[in-house]
């Protein structure tokens, strides 16, 4: 088997990277560093793609002797210790540092005095056929899904590293109140990619746990960017929920590499698919962990948090990094779920948390609150799906994470955008959109076409998730599912028509002060968002199905031949109506009339005089119903719900599990 | 089923659901009448409605409207077609509120206060009728082990065996989606009211007759389904199929006729409501037994 130089490249580089985002001071100087940066980075992720293809399509499994990396990794894990403490007394939540002492100083504990111990792993007699035929002493593991992940993070990653070089120039020409540190901005967003590329790629336990951390370490710090009063808060938040989830983790991480001596993942999924008790507890905890990275309820708070920082981090922590983390480690898991009480635990809360905070996101009118509530209910749909962990859910949760990570991050960097130019970010505000900055207002259409029209993917997925529930018997998922498509597609629908809508302005363009670094990014993605609803048939073919079969050792017959041609149909046509219509509109011969308003039109459309001759203005809004889906009033109660259910469920798993 | 009948079914839905649409709506009027204590317009006044806007002259507030109503024409089309053509059903109900959405944008696009405001209450709909129409499909999958259509069509004994409950929650959004009272929240059968003509309200001539010829397509479509509940591989069970499409127009017709229209917010608890009360509970009866 080769050795891959670019895997350590990819984990490195932007580290690397990082620094020099650090060290290079002068404006002109870094955004061409990160500019270049940024391309490396994909084209390394491209690179370990087509070499990786090009060896076969195997399971590479690399790096048994680690001895020097594994002493960085734990240099670095109490570094990592000794800032969340120091910013922990700095800003004196005290308490939150513990969170991050405990698992850190059991990590290190583990490491010196216990692993020296793995080797009887490889001695015992009573592991199955099919845990021994695991390689357990690797550290980095590739298959299709790390693949997957490597290509999101890089691609996605990197496309909003260079949106995040002309933005960053933006937010600071109209935020003068807040401190120039681009620097330190471009750091983070640069560590917080490596650390990515690590989380996927290990297959170590105690190195996915030192990348989990990081990630979690690294929000943090891209929340607070700003350090206004409520940045601090919410980042803090933000870390804490995490971190609590990191204990679960090393906690679940530690019991099982003591009882079973070894810290390999797939050894881990593997016993926990032969019912192994150990490996039930672990997993129960893990995926508990998991909850809090991809913001499920009761841990929603931190994400809708997060938005108070530039632009760039939110799009990074929604689609590429972050909540992804979560998922990742869900999918992975996901073998040894299917038809447990952990996976009933999870599928339960993905479902409810896709409904409740579908519902949360027709409240909001402000453009990135709607989008975090429906990253949060997306995610909820792509947990479900792991927690069924029937390979036809795999398949669409793989398919709505794909999605996912596209519009999101179109969708966030678009908005960024369109608040730079048009000074706010509400949805209210965005009437119009589509004459006023139509460059932008098209991307948005296509972002927000992608999250949930037919025959883009998102429908699909929903699609094969709802037969899966239904064959596994699952009333309540099925339930859930049901009534949340309907709320998805309110606040979606409800946004795309303010888009379309004809301006209240009359005036007939704004000035569009987008970057075109910005516009790159931002021209990328939504090609790529088109190329991936037509050639999303041949993707299932050529990719989603191997990988769920390697994940399950048997293929997923997702699609139907005829659905598939149907499918094709449907986006011809949904391409070609606009096309013909547009033709046809053009040699349409008409008159224009006013509107009609029930009182004299004075001429514009845009006000009346009314029966008592006083004139009157048109302004146009949508329905909200904050008192009736508002997250003040269904956030606690759901929390406090999800919260009791998991404490219940994790009871009598590990209870089950121990007596 | 084969190719030949497939064939036959499409373009006869293409060709024949704007006259049996027509011929329904003229039912609808006359029956209406009679209700009310009127004699009501001809039969085929509808038709001469139609064929009338069709050869007005085009004024329009705005351009692009048009675009947005040949979308949802298209659509809706397409979805009777695949639906006949005896495809998936779970990917006709998708064409089917992809084509809804057209609509809804159709009404947004002229930014005028009627227009909008049914609009609005268009979307309110559909989320009112989206539940029960995804638990449709369900219903049929759990009763019948497909999603094929045709497959569904030719089983033994009718899906409506299994599926009394869903039957009725179906029954219960179709007032809902053929927009008929008390759930005419978007678009009012007569001017003088709140909305005026909500979301019809700005559009003129050929718009109207295209939005007009697309809701006939859409309700034979709908009337489709629901003798998708009734039908087996008997040919008897044609005529039975027959009886039940006619009775369920008339009882729309009955209902229409009968109540005032509610509020928004009543409508999506009553719909919600029916549909987790008699789908729901039909739902869990069939994962037991099946």
């Amino acid at each position: 088997m080769m050795e891959m130089p670019v895997v350590p490249f990819l984990i490195i580089f932007p580290v690397v990277m990082a620094c020099l985002m650090y060290v290079a001071r002068a404006e002109n100087v870094r955004r061409v560093l990160a500019f270049c940066g940024a391309i490396v980075i994909m084209g390394a992720s491209i690179v370990l793609a087509v070499q990786w293809f090009m060896n076969g399509k195997e399971v590479m499994t690399l790096y048994h002797e680690t001895e020097v990396a594994d002493h960085c990794i734990l240099v670095a894990e109490i570094l990592l210790m000794c800032v969340v403490t120091f910013l922990s007394f700095k800003y004196r939540k005290y308490w939150i540092s513990l969170l991050s002492i405990f698992p850190t100083c059991a990590m290190v504990w583990y490491e010196l005095a216990e692993s020296g111990k793995n080797q009887q792993f490889l001695l015992r007699s009573n592991i199955s056929a099919s845990v021994a035929a695991i390689d357990p002493a690797c550290h980095i593991y590739i298959d299709r899904l790390t693949i997957l992940m490597c290509l999101i993070i890089g691609i996605i990653g990197g496309l909003i590293a260079i949106y995040a070089i002309g933005y960053m120039q933006g937010y600071h020409n109209h935020h003068k109140d807040v401190e120039n540190r681009s620097h330190y901005f471009m750091m983070i967003l640069f560590l917080f990619l490596g650390a990515m590329y690590g989380f996927v790629l290990s297959e170590s336990l105690l190195w996915i746990d030192f990348f989990w951390e990081l990630t979690s370490v690294c929000s943090f710090l891209l929340i607070g960017y700003t350090r206004e009063k409520e940045a601090v808060h919410n980042s803090f938040r933000a870390l804490w929920m995490n971190l609590f989830g990191g204990c679960a983790l090393a906690v679940g991480i530690i019991y099982f590499a003591i009882s079973e001596r070894t810290v390999s993942l797939h050894v881990l999924v593997k016993m926990g698919e032969e019912g192994n008790n150990i490996a039930t507890i672990a997993i129960a905890l893990i995926a508990f962990a998991a909850l809090t990275k991809a913001a499920q309820l009761p841990f929603s708070t931190w994400l809708i948090g997060a938005m108070v920082a530039p632009t760039p981090s939110s799009a990074l922590l929604h689609s590429a990094t972050m909540v992804k983390a979560g998922i990742y480690v869900l999918f992975r898991l996901s073998p040894a779920m299917h038809g447990t009480t952990t996976g009933t635990m999870i599928a339960f809360v993905g479902g409810f948390t896709f409904l409740i905070t579908s519902l949360m996101a027709i409240a909001q009118s402000d453009g990135k609150k709607v989008l975090a509530f429906s990253t949060i209910s997306n995610l909820g749909l792509m947990v479900a799906c792991a927690g069924v962990g029937h390979p036809e859910t795999i398949w669409a949760g793989v398919f709505l994470m794909i999605f996912h990570a596209i519009s999101k991050s179109l969708l966030f960097q678009d908005v960024g955008a369109t608040e730079n130019s048009l000074h706010s970010r509400d949805v209210e505000d965005m009437h119009g959109l589509i004459y006023i900055l139509p460059r932008l207002g098209m991307f948005m259409f296509i972002g927000i076409a992608g999250m949930f029209l037919a025959p883009f993917g998102m429908l699909i997925s929903k699609w094969s998730a709802l037969r899966a529930s239904v064959d596994e018997r699952n009333i309540i998922l099925v339930l859930f599912i049901v009534f949340g498509s309907a709320t998805t597609s309110l606040y979606w629908t409800k946004w795309m028509g303010k888009l379309v809508s004809h301006t209240h302005l009359t005036e007939a363009k704004m000035n569009d002060v987008t970057k075109p670094t910005e516009m790159i990014s931002l021209s990328v993605h939504a090609v790529m968002m088109v190329l991936l609803c037509m050639l999303f048939p041949l993707l299932s073919t050529i990719y989603v199905s191997p990988l769920i079969k390697d994940m399950f050792g048997e293929a997923a017959g997702v699609l139907p031949d005829n659905i598939l041609i149907m499918l094709v149909a449907i986006i011809l046509l949904v391409f070609a109506v606009p096309i013909i219509s547009f033709v046809y509109s053009r040699k349409m011969t008409f008159n224009r009339k006013g509107a009609y308003m029930n009182g004299v039109n004075t001429g514009d459309d845009r006000s009346f005089v009314d029966s008592f001759g006083e004139r009157k203005t048109l302004w146009l809004s949508n329905h909200y119903y904050k008192d009736l889906v508002g997250s003040r009033k269904l956030m606690k109660p759901s929390q406090i719900f999800t919260l009791s259910v998991l404490i219940v469920m994790l009871v009598i798993i590990i209870g089950g599990a121990i007596v | 089923m084969t190719n030949m009948t497939q064939i036959l079914l499409v373009v006869g839905y293409i060709l024949l659901a704007p006259l049996i649409g027509g011929l329904l709506d003229g039912f609808d009027r006359k029956i209406s009448a009679r209700m009310q204590r009127r004699v009501g317009p001809p039969l085929l006044q509808p038709f001469y409605d139609v064929i009338k806007l069709f050869s007005k002259q085009v004024i329009i507030v705005s351009r692009s409207q048009i675009f947005f109503l040949l979308s949802y024409f298209v659509l809706i089309v397409l979805t009777g077609a695949m639906f006949f053509a005896g495809t998936d059903i779970l990917l006709c109900f998708f064409v089917m509120s992809t084509g809804a959405t057209f609509l809804y944008f159709a009404g947004m696009v002229t930014s005028t206060p009627y227009s909008t405001m049914g609009a609005n209450r268009e979307l309110i709909q559909m989320l009112a009728y989206e539940p029960a129409v995804l638990l449709t499909c369900v219903g049929f999958y759990l009763a019948e082990g497909t999603f094929n259509v045709g497959e569904i069509a030719t089983s033994k004994y009718s899906a409506i065996m299994y599926l009394p409950g869903f039957f009725i929650a179906f029954v219960f959004i179709l007032t809902i989606k053929m927009r008929k009272s008390p759930f005419d929240l978007s678009t009012s059968h007569h001017m003088h009211q709140e909305l005026v003509k909500g979301l019809t309200t700005e559009m003129g001539a050929r718009n109207l007759a295209i939005f007009q010829v697309t809701e006939w397509y859409e309700n034979v479509f709908l009337l489709g389904v629901v003798g998708l509940y009734i039908i087996n591989k008997s040919y008897y069970s044609l005529i039975a199929v027959a009886a039940v499409i006619l009775v369920t127009y008339f009882l729309e017709i009955l209902i229409d006729n009968t109540s005032a229209r509610v509020k928004a917010d009543t409508m999506i608890k009553l719909s919600w409501g029916v549909t987790i009360f008699t789908a729901g509970i039909n739902l869990i009866i069939l994962m037991i037994i099946k």
